[in-house]
């Protein structure tokens, strides 16, 4: 009986061991950045069992062509291209992507090399020695940090964070990155149950990931912001970005 | 159970413990009846104070900017050799 189990656990070991994983990154009008990222995940992850989805909503910039490229280079076995006909937003498009997924677990990074693929070995690392269910990147701890924000920005975003470790409890530092690792199946029970849009649907699932009792655990990542203004953040976000919190604190 | 429950739960204990004190008058009075002042202006202190740290240590990585840089420079030496088009930005 004992001997049983241990071939059990071996076998879960070695499975982990050669766990699969799906790097989801949603594009639009990203064509010269999904050829770096695509570069430098290559370059980071030699050793992996990974392939890359990109769920792109019908960039008029030829995104897909450049893709279609890069499959030529790589293989389309590697890199995935799931398009859809337009804007359909970031919430879908992960679940667009999700659908199409083959790994074990699903990563989830910004396709405009404000998340660094660098970073890719210790999150999977992070989730090999604590068998979380998900690893989030968090920009708020030693080690991390955000580059190309001005005063503002960073005002706003400490507030932000202020408010919601008061009124959340949501243990985890930072709750609006959408650098992540999730378990695929954590991934699909958690988005089902997200209706929010932009930043506030990155809290959602973190939120109602750590409701529902998922072991998530933390990585330290850097965030460089090349695009100085397209993070500028304004009244109405930060409307949204409050409903989003009452909506959190009633609905989890 | 919905978080907004136990902020409520919460604050039903506290309200019950400031009834306590009001009604055993362990302490003076007047001094109870400024207690919930107190604890709102403590929670507006702990807010400020934590947005502030918040600031004062911001983590930022300006070196990581030039990394990246470094990065996308080599990355596109490769790609250019592989005849994918980035030439324009």
């Amino acid at each position: 009986m004992a001997e049983e189990r241990m071939e059990e656990e071996e076998e879960k070991e070695r499975e982990k061991e050669n766990a699969k994983y799906s790097i989801l990154i949603p594009t639009y009008n990203e064509r010269l950045n999904i050829a770096l990222i695509v570069y430098l995940i290559f370059k980071h992850l030699r050793d992996v069992n990974f392939e890359i989805i990109i769920v792109d909503d019908g960039s008029p910039d030829g995104t897909q062509d450049v893709i279609r490229q890069l499959q030529q280079v790589y293989g389309e076995d590697r890199i995935l291209l799931r398009a859809r006909p337009r804007k359909l937003g970031l919430g879908t498009a992960y679940y667009h992507g999700l659908k199409h997924a083959s790994g074990d677990f699903v990563i989830i990074m910004d396709a405009d090399l404000s998340h660094h693929p660098k970073y890719l070995p210790s999150f999977i690392r992070k989730q090999k020695e604590t068998g979380a269910n998900i690893v989030t990147g968090t920009r708020y701890v030693k080690n991390g940090g955000v580059h190309g924000w001005n005063l503002m920005r960073k005002l706003t975003s400490r507030g932000a964070n202020v408010l919601a470790q008061t009124l959340l409890w949501p243990g985890v530092s930072d709750l609006t990155g959408s650098f992540r690792l999730y378990e695929r199946s954590v991934l699909e029970d958690v988005i089902t149950s997200c209706v929010s849009k932009g930043y506030v649907f990155q809290m959602e699932m973190i939120v109602r990931a750590t409701r529902k009792g998922y072991h998530v655990e933390e990585v330290p990542i850097t965030f460089v912001d090349r695009v100085f203004g397209s993070s500028k953040l304004g009244g109405s976000e930060i409307v949204e970005y409050l409903k989003g919190l009452v909506y959190l604190l009633f609905t989890t | 159970m919905k978080h907004i429950l136990k902020i409520m739960g919460l604050l039903a204990a506290i309200s019950a413990i400031w009834i306590g004190l009001l009604e055993t008058s362990v302490v003076p009075r007047s001094y109870t009846w400024l207690l919930p002042i107190y604890l709102i202006v403590t929670l507006g202190c702990y807010g400020l104070l934590m947005v502030g740290v918040g600031l004062m240590f911001f983590p930022t990585c300006p070196q990581e900017a030039v990394l990246l840089q470094q990065d996308i420079a080599e990355a596109r030496e490769f790609l250019i050799g592989k005849a994918i088009d980035v030439g324009s930005d």
